[in-house]
């Protein structure tokens, strides 16, 4: 019988933590899947956050340096300037990013750092349970926003992809999501891309990547794609924001 | 080679790529600039990367992720900028990173004063960051000796993979003297089989992470951290020593304000007054052992800082109570004088303290 379906090489055997229904384990399939299709896995060195994905390190089947929160983009701009050669990516939760790690990630952007970023954007702070994020959606609910967040006291969520496109640095900025297999096959094709112009020296790439957190959003996984759908497409329009002129 | 007149921060940049750095990561803050400056003029000459980041958490991490990835590097700042950095600091320390980080240290607490300080021994020597960490810290009093140790910080923290500090005060950073750029003696250092450079397929991952999530495990990773120190503190622990045995007062001090001391200690001495001096090189590792030639004949040790008084707590651990331990100090950027510190050490001989 022929074999239809295997495991990717980039990702190790180890189970994954995540939750029931978090997407993060499409993303590290995706990432993983690119890299060994890209054949580079042994160039790779991917930095990992601090937040849900923290452990990425013992996933992802390459090189591996796990950052301060936020940091990932300072880290990953040391390993690249040492070894211009390797293929250098972050991989990080929206929390990491946009909140605490937003200056190392817009100065990456604007040097037009050769590195690729994987942004997870789920709305929330999952790893500590549930706080409010810089991403988290106006009246939504968090541990940290119990009444729902209020535009008066936090403002409005960060739109990480708009404000990064304004860099002449970021040369490919893309937001997809991964609610149904027709936007995950898209999020793969963004991924490959963001990392073959790694590959031809273009500069900073950076996929944002809308996802799910079941556990803290207090819904059932299907639910959880549901509401994605419906509540983060509307404020997080999918598309491509940058792409270099040669490559559309 | 023959000796040549530069400017300390200078002197450190140009020691730091003869001793083989080639990646430098830092953020503008007086009185350090120079070292940045002159990175950015002459790493570019020997194919190096000097970055400029966007701020000093950056900038140590760009030091993390580098020496993670396998380079010589190193950073500058000064007090304040030190401050921000320790959460990498601690990082590198926590994974067993090789880096070397200069901190020309200037007056505070908070944005504080640009005038030279040693304000921030408590800061370098007991862990700004957080967790059950240490690092070497050197603290030169020449020009001379600051190449040298600066030189030697990269084989010591590659020795040891650890974070090296070496820390001048701002005066260390901002004059000339000759001097002359010597290979340090040769340490054998292992191939650095763990860094992050890609597998190339051949090896099985390497990771760089300071996370363990089990207790036990992070207790281990401690205890291994913990027995590396004990190493260090028995094969690196450096110091000065002058007429310590049988010496009416015995002074203390390091960097700058131990040139001053020894001024002081010359003026006693045409008096007929004995008077010791024991100077730390390592503020980390405390030369403790430097204290177990004081004898009876001695009644009181002097410490001398450009502080309020820090090193002073590690004299008096060192001094075990056997010795009363006086202090003598200036701050916020103010140098003390040769006579004041004279008047001390009478008082002291004297039995007026």
């Amino acid at each position: 019988m022929a074999k239809v379906f295997e495991r990717t090489n980039g990702l190790t055997d180890k189970a994954f933590h995540y939750c029931p229904g978090c997407t993060h384990g499409i993303i590290h399939r995706l990432v993983g899947e690119v890299l060994e299709e890209l054949d580079v896995l042994g160039e790779a060195v991917g930095v990992a956050p601090v937040g849900c994905s923290v452990f990425a390190y013992d996933y992802f089947n390459c090189d591996m340096h796990e950052a301060a929160h936020g940091r990932a983009p300072a880290v990953a701009t040391g390993v690249k300037r040492v070894n211009p050669e390797n293929v250098v990516f972050t991989y990080q939760g929206d929390g990491d990013l946009a909140s605490i790690g937003a200056a190392e990630i817009v100065h990456a952007a604007a040097r037009g750092e050769n590195i690729t970023t994987i942004f997870v954007n789920n709305a929330i702070y999952g790893m500590t349970g549930g706080q409010m994020a810089p991403t988290t959606l106006i009246g939504q609910k968090a541990t940290t926003s119990p009444y729902g967040r209020d535009e008066k006291l936090t403002g409005k969520p960060i739109k990480v992809s708009e404000m990064l496109s304004t860099l002449d640095g970021a040369k490919f900025v893309e937001r997809t999501s991964v609610h149904n297999a027709a936007n995950i096959r898209k999020t793969k094709k963004a991924i490959k891309k963001a990392f073959e112009l790694q590959l031809s020296g273009e500069g900073f790439g950076i996929v944002e990547i809308l996802s799910t957190c079941p556990t803290n959003w207090g819904l059932t996984p299907l639910e959880s794609l549901k509401w994605l759908e419906e509540n983060m497409l509307p404020y997080y329009p999918l598309g491509n924001l940058r792409t270099p002129k040669e490559v559309e | 080679m023959a000796k040549v007149l530069m400017k300390g921060n200078e002197a450190i940049g140009a020691a730091a790529i003869k001793a083989g750095c080639h990646y430098f990561f830092g953020y503008p803050i007086t009185p350090q600039n120079e070292i940045p400056e002159y990175m950015s003029r002459e790493l570019p000459k020997v194919d190096g990367v000097f970055l400029q980041a966007e701020s000093e958490v950056a900038a140590i991490n760009m030091v993390y992720g580098a020496a993670g990835a396998g380079a010589r590097v190193m950073t500058s700042s000064s007090s304040p900028g030190i401050a921000l950095k320790q959460e990498g600091i601690s990082y590198i320390a926590g994974a067993e990173l090789p880096c070397v980080i200069v901190n020309i240290v200037r007056g505070g607490p908070g944005l504080g004063g640009i005038q030279p300080a040693q304000s921030d021994y408590y800061q370098a020597t007991r862990g700004g960051g957080n967790g059950d960490y240490r690092h070497v810290v050197y603290a030169p009093s020449t020009l001379q000796e600051t190449v040298d140790l600066v030189m030697e910080s990269f084989d010591v923290a590659e020795q040891y993979r650890i974070p090296v500090m070496v820390v001048g005060d701002g005066m260390i950073g901002q004059m000339m003297e000759p001097v002359e750029f010597k290979k340090p003696k040769e340490r054998s250092l292992a191939e650095k089989t763990w860094a992050t450079t890609g597998t190339k397929g051949k090896r099985k991952p390497n990771i760089i992470n300071s996370l363990f999530i089990d207790p036990q495990e992070l207790e281990d990773h401690v205890h291994k951290l913990e027995r590396k120190h004990e190493e260090i503190k028995k094969n690196e622990t450096r110091f000065e020593e002058y007429n310590v045995e049988d010496a009416d007062v015995v002074c203390v001090a390091y960097g700058t304000t131990s040139r001053i001391v020894k001024n002081a200690i010359k003026k006693c001495e045409e008096d007929g007054l004995k008077v010791g001096l024991i100077r730390p090189i390592t503020l980390w590792p405390f030369p403790e052992s430097a204290f177990e030639k004081i004898t009876d004949k001695t009644k009181g040790l002097l410490a001398v800082e450009m502080s309020t008084g820090q090193m002073i707590d590690d004299v008096k651990i060192a001094i075990k109570g056997k010795k009363p331990v006086y202090f003598h100090g200036r701050t916020g950027g103010m140098v003390p004088n040769p006579t004041d510190i004279e008047n001390e050490i009478r008082k002291i001989a004297g039995g007026e303290k």
